[in-house]
């Protein structure tokens, strides 16, 4: 019978992940965040670029300072795409929904996840203009450009899984966002004096190395200088899977409550 | 007959609070089981445990004889769930909705189409199709939540307060559609609306403080009732006093109550000593005796005072718990 067919029939686990995300990104678009995120970060992208990175009065050929302020705008504007993952669902109660269709919390995290990534993706990819741009101006190093586009996702996607992670942990939504701009702001200044003077002289040496090698900073300037290091991709790979683990942790935690 | 669902010494602490305290129980294939107790009794909490949403803190939970706890996606597919609220994405259309669930669910293709189609005319929401689900009407969303749940024609189906909002006649479809569905399924339904166990349950068990304290079809839940098979008399008010006298005398009778008294009519409930139907024998009597009867009926008793009886804690305050949200 058709029924015992589909009961029995194992359905792949990658199945389950693009499912959700694919409900997931489209709910971006079902109101209009997607429209308001994707200009703001357009027209914040551009201004810093032109009036504060200096594009034109540079007087040479590449996007650094274009690439420069993105830890910034992402600081502010990834948490808010990540903060409704879950305290949303929460909410609403629609978690218990989703916790009880045959899928794992794992497919559901990674799901979600993979989507708001690709949400973040999109807007990156609709800054082409500036890239048409400055190969219309000049002759820049497209390798270089491409690394830093590269490396601009690969971060976003760390920021987001911060705020994925903190946004399974609350039903409220602005108290996500705030949490997360937190913790991605300390993540992005860890190698600041800012925050090592907090630590020197009392902590162990080690610590404040490793303190300032958590820096987003420090390993998106070595992207954006055109070397793609194994270290860094590595770093904000892993700093991805141990926030996306958190992410699981926290909804198994939290789901009943 | 098949048992879907088996629950053993099912338990789920909250700290302190024993929201359900070692349930014992079992559904079978062809049943419809009312779940009835308090606000807070734990009757959701042992449906989030059923349904894999829940971890319990001791005991287990089989559905189909899957362990929910060891294989809970297995487990999952075997279930239709419709949670407490009946909540969906709001953002979503119907459509959209179903759409995503039946995949989630497995289907594709032309099954997945028929699934769809099925379910949507099941529930009756064909117009409401295109319309984001935050803008429907309580009812509306409610039939979404069902069709979600019937979707995939699971064997085991669990219904959280399924009519809770919906008018009389929705009330109605919805019984009508449980009793179409309950033959090759193992039903599960909770509710605070005791008609309803009388109207679609095969079964009925009560829980309060996380405990079964019944567990019976609805008439032997009834026959608990201190009034089951008592008769309501009205009789002139001049021959009161001698229908008691003749009424008392017969064998089988508990009580005589006067119930209220006009000028015109005395009304008197005579309940039976052991539950057994004195009807035909107290007619009998009466009419050997010649006494005037303007009014005759039978009471099957009341399921809400067997309900407030067994779930009555020992000060005989109402018990509610803390854990009705949860």
């Amino acid at each position: 019978m058709a029924q015992t067919a589909t009961l029995s029939a194992g359905v792949p686990v990658m199945r389950n992940i693009a499912i959700i995300a694919k409900r997931e990104f489209k709910a971006y678009f079902a109101t209009p965040l997607a429209l308001v995120f994707i200009v703001i970060f357009l027209a914040l992208t551009g201004a810093f670029a032109f009036y504060v990175g200096g594009f034109f009065t540079r007087g040479s050929a590449d996007l650094t300072s274009f690439f420069a302020y993105h830890p910034w705008l992402f600081l502010l504007l990834v948490p808010a795409i990540g903060m409704r993952l879950w305290a949303e669902e929460r909410k609403s109660g629609t978690i218990e929904l989703l916790m009880t269709l045959p899928v794992s919390t794992v497919d559901a995290v990674i799901g979600k996840f993979l989507a708001a990534w690709a949400f973040c993706g999109l807007a990156l990819v609709l800054t082409f203009p500036m890239w048409v741009t400055v190969n219309v101006l000049g002759t820049p190093d497209n390798g270089v450009i491409l690394a830093s586009y590269l490396g601009s996702f690969v971060m976003a996607g760390a920021f987001l899984s911060i705020s994925s992670c903190i946004s399974a942990l609350t039903k409220n939504q602005v108290i996500a966002f705030i949490i997360a701009a937190t913790v991605c702001f300390l993540f992005t200044m860890s190698g600041a004096q800012l925050v090592l003077n907090f630590f020197q002289g009392w902590a162990p040496e080690v610590l404040v190395d490793s303190l300032r090698s958590m820096s987003f900073l420090t390993h998106f300037d070595a992207v954006t200088r055109g070397v793609i290091d194994l270290k860094d991709v590595v770093f904000f790979g892993s700093l991805i899977v141990m926030w996306l683990f958190l992410n699981v942790v926290a909804v198994e935690l939290n789901k009943g409550r | 007959m098949t048992e879907m669902i088996a629950l053993t010494h099912l338990t789920k602490h909250f700290g302190p609070l024993k929201a359900v305290d070692g349930i014992n129980m079992s559904v079978a294939k062809g049943e419809v089981l009312g779940f009835l107790g308090p606000n807070g009794a734990g009757k959701s909490t042992t449906m989030k445990m059923i349904t894999g949403f829940l971890t319990p803190t001791d005991g287990e939970a089989l559905v189909d004889g899957i362990d929910v706890v060891q294989d809970p996606v297995a487990a999952k597919r075997r279930i239709g769930y419709l949670p407490e609220g009946a909540p969906c994405y709001g953002d979503m259309t119907p459509l959209s909705f179903l759409g995503f669930i039946a995949e989630v669910r497995g289907l594709s293709g032309a099954e997945r189409r028929r699934a769809i189609d099925q379910a949507v005319a099941r529930v009756e929401i064909g117009g409401v199709l295109q319309q984001p689900i935050e803008t429907l009407s309580k009812g509306f969303k409610r039939r979404v939540g069902l069709a979600q749940a019937i979707l995939h024609n699971p064997p085991v189906l669990i219904l959280d307060e399924p009519t809770d909002g919906l008018d009389p006649n929705q009330k109605h479809q919805v019984r009508d559609l449980i009793h179409q569905m309950a033959e090759d399924k193992a039903v599960v339904i909770s509710t605070h609306i005791l008609e309803e166990v009388e109207a679609v349950c095969t079964r009925a068990v009560i829980i309060a403080r996380g405990k079964l304290l019944a567990d019976g079809t609805p008439e032997e839940l009834l026959r608990r009732s201190p009034l089951h098979n008592a008769v309501h008399l009205d009789v002139a008010p001049n021959i009161v006093e001698a229908v008691i006298r003749d009424v008392e005398a017969m064998a089988g009778v508990g009580t005589v109550r006067r119930d209220s008294s006009f000028s015109v009519k005395a009304t008197l409930i005579v309940t039976s000593k052991s539950g057994a139907p004195i009807a035909p024998a107290l007619a009998a009597l009466l009419q050997d005796k010649g006494h005037d009867v303007s009014d005759f009926k039978t009471e099957k008793g009341a399921l809400d005072a067997v309900f407030r009886e067994i779930t009555r804690g020992p000060d005989g305050n109402a018990v509610s718990g803390g854990a009705g949200h949860a």
